[in-house]
């Protein structure tokens, strides 16, 4: 049965059917239905819910669960998830499983509590210190939202790193019907690296200080190599139309609901567009798009930011094809009509170009 | 009469604390719905106003001046 | 007939956002009551917090700067260090000050920092739709205590004033309210000391002001105003809790 729900509460609900059993989080729009959903309903379970006094006790406190062998949850927008980069950084150095939701807002700074997707190189990059990655989840509907949560959750587990879910705050604060019955129970994962109390085993120690730079060098590859098995393995991506596309867009999240609507419109004039829609934005699905570009030469990227994504769409291509970009930065959520006008003009600019040339 | 208010009725939200503590209840909340959609409150001339500005005091919209003679 | 109250000429003519009989409005129009009387409107600067009080800059005839959340002691130390002669204030919420920025707060006031903080206590977080706030009372219902603040899970709320009183760096701190017209008087009092002490150069002071959210308390203005004087300030007591002036 499905119950209309909006993203955030129902992200909260799917990471409870996931063995989520700590939420830490501070207030911050637009994700606060999440913590308030959490507050409730880990009360109910008797499982532990904290407002926290910073973003930073959070992570903190995430860390803190997590070392202890739970299933930890902390949430943000922007400026919380800068708060929160030095605690990312010390998870995956320590090697510690979590999952941290990001419902991004207007930026930089204060910014505004409109929908964006301008933390996509904080997320990706890792905005904390260090050679680290964390597997960033972008979901592009409520119930895509609840169904990566216990993905997130297992993938944490799976590589002992900590697992970012990309939202919005449109995705975050809209209200969609959403079926929780495919949501299966939690696998067990044997963690032989929490702290429990040395009770007849020799003691264990969590700790990324490393003065000897061979062991640090050490370390770094070892995660390297974890990150390389991340990329090998755990790249998702839908793809939209493009079997016949003369142009592919590349969008995620809400932008790539607001193509598809664009697509609709551009098909009806013969144009054919088609789109890649990376869920994974960390690892990019970067053999993904070289495949298209054997045979399909202009790329459209479209983001609700200044220009973030396209990097890692230009990195993938190689030089390979035209990357064109069209971004609305700052909250603004462009509308299907208005994208469907940009992306037509490129097309028949690139249709011109294809004329010149023969 | 020893005192008049005048009450801005764009900036009043009607939340009534000068009536609340008007010390001779000249004050009231009126019918009048301004443009933000509430009903402002409203001077009663009748009431006795002695300028005391208590109104003023309370109001946290600064929608009140008051006269005194 | 003379005047007996006008707008004060520093606040701007914008309408506040604020909701109908919010604390912030009276405290927004204290201050600058108080900086149009002792002319201070040359050398003022305020630090805005985030929460609801972080649109003063529409209002405050005044330089005035935002502040990430939590962090306006610290930005207010960093003013008032390359610029000692002004007149340096942050303006905090509870959340802003008591729970994120309590290592800020505490620091600058450890510190002796020679600014105000102008301190705003409603017992919630308002712009964020609620939650609790540290200074929310024990079985306070939020959107986050939705069956009332459990001291169990949530500690109990925090008395910032006679918290940072056992620091030797601060000077002057009272506890005061906006929910009655007596009250008002004693906060205007309240910040023009404050303001005067640090223009003396005495060091750290902070005014912390009990002031009413009608939405989030789920009551109206008078029942908030009421709700101060029977409940509230029996967990937050009114006056002065250090004025250690030589």
């Amino acid at each position: 049965m499905k119950r209309l729900m909006s993203g955030n509460a129902a992200l909260g609900e799917a990471a409870i059917l996931s063995g989520c059993t700590c939420y830490f989080g501070y207030p911050i729009t637009p994700q606060n239905e999440l913590t308030e959903h959490m507050a409730k309903r880990m009360a109910e379970e008797g499982f532990v819910f904290i407002q926290s006094e910073s973003e930073i006790a959070a992570i903190n406190m995430v860390l803190g669960a997590s070392v202890a062998g739970a299933r930890a949850m902390t949430s943000s927008s922007g400026p919380g998830m800068s708060l929160k980069q030095e605690g990312i950084s010390y998870l995956a150095a320590d090697e510690l499983p979590a999952v941290i939701v990001d419902m991004v807002r207007g930026g930089p700074g204060m910014g505004n509590i409109s929908p964006a997707q301008s933390d996509y190189l904080q997320a990706t990059r890792g905005g904390g210190h260090g050679d680290y990655k964390t597997i960033v989840l972008a979901p592009g509907s409520v119930q895509e939202l609840t169904e990566v949560v216990p993905l997130a959750f297992d993938l944490a587990d799976k590589y002992r790193n900590p697992v970012i879910i990309l939202g919005d705050g449109m995705l975050g604060q809209m209200m969609e019907p959403v079926d929780f019955t495919n949501i299966k129970p939690p696998s067990v994962y044997e963690k032989d690296y929490i702290l429990t109390g040395a009770d007849g085993r020799p003691p264990r120690t969590i700790y990324s200080l490393l003065f000897d730079t061979k062991l640090q060098e050490e370390h770094n590859w070892k995660l390297f190599r974890k990150f390389q098995r991340m990329e090998q393995n755990e790249v998702r991506y839908e793809t939209y139309l493009v079997d016949d596309a003369d142009m592919v867009v590349v969008a995620y999240g809400i932008g790539a609901r607001i193509v598809k609507g664009a697509i609709k419109r551009l098909r009806q004039e013969n144009l054919k567009v088609g789109m890649i829609r990376p869920i994974t934005l960390w690892p990019f699905p970067v053999k993904a798009i070289k495949d298209l570009a054997k045979t399909i030469n202009d790329f459209f990227v479209f983001e609700m930011s200044a220009g973030q994504m396209v990097e890692d769409v230009k990195l993938a291509l190689e030089g390979r094809g035209h990357v064109h970009f069209y971004g609305r930065p700052g909250g603004v959520i462009p509308t299907p009509v208005e994208l469907f006008r940009i992306i037509s003009r490129h097309c028949y600019q690139a249709q011109s170009r294809k004329r010149k040339k023969a | 009469m020893k005192g008049t208010i005048t009450i801005d009725r764009e900036r009043c939200k009607g939340c009534a604390l000068c009536i609340e503590f008007c010390p001779k209840k000249a004050i009231f909340i009126s019918d009048d719905l301004n443009l933000k959609g509430y009903y402002v409150a409203a001077f009663d001339e009748t009431g006795g106003c002695t300028g005391c500005a208590t109104c003023a005091v309370m109001c946290p919209d600064v929608a009140i001046e008051v006269e005194k003679h | 007939m003379k005047k007996a109250y006008t707008r004060p000429t520093l606040l701007k003519p914008a309408h506040f956002h604020y909701c109908p009989g919010c604390g912030h409005g009276i405290i927004n129009r204290l201050i600058m009551e108080v900086i149009e009387e002792m002319d201070l409107r040359a050398r003022a600067i305020c630090v805005a917090p985030a929460g609801c009080g972080m649109l003063l800059y529409n209002y405050f005839e005044i330089d005035t700067l935002e502040s990430a959340h939590g962090r306006g002691a610290a930005v207010a130390t960093g003013i008032k260090r390359v610029r000692p002669k002004n007149l340096v204030f942050s303006y905090q919420g509870d959340g802003d000050l008591a729970a994120i920025g309590t290592a800020e707060g505490f620091h600058a006031a450890n510190r002796g920092e020679n600014i105000t903080v102008i301190f705003v206590n409603n017992g919630v977080y308002g712009m964020t739709g609620g939650q609790m706030a540290p200074t929310t009372l024990i079985d306070q219902v939020t959107t986050t205590t939705p069956g009332g603040r459990n001291s169990l899970i949530a500690g109990h709320p925090v008395r910032i004033c006679e918290v940072f009183a056992q620091l030797d760096g601060t000077v002057y701190l009272e506890r005061v309210a906006v929910n009655k017209p007596t009250a008002v008087l004693k906060t205007r009092k309240a910040i023009a000391k404050a303001f005067q002490y640090q223009i003396e150069g005495r060091g750290f002071s902070l005014v912390e002001i009990l002031s009413p959210c009608p939405t989030n308390w789920k009551m109206d203005a008078r029942q908030a105003c009421r709700w101060i004087d029977e409940v509230m300030s029996t967990v937050f007591p009114l006056g002065v809790v250090k004025e250690a002036i030589c």
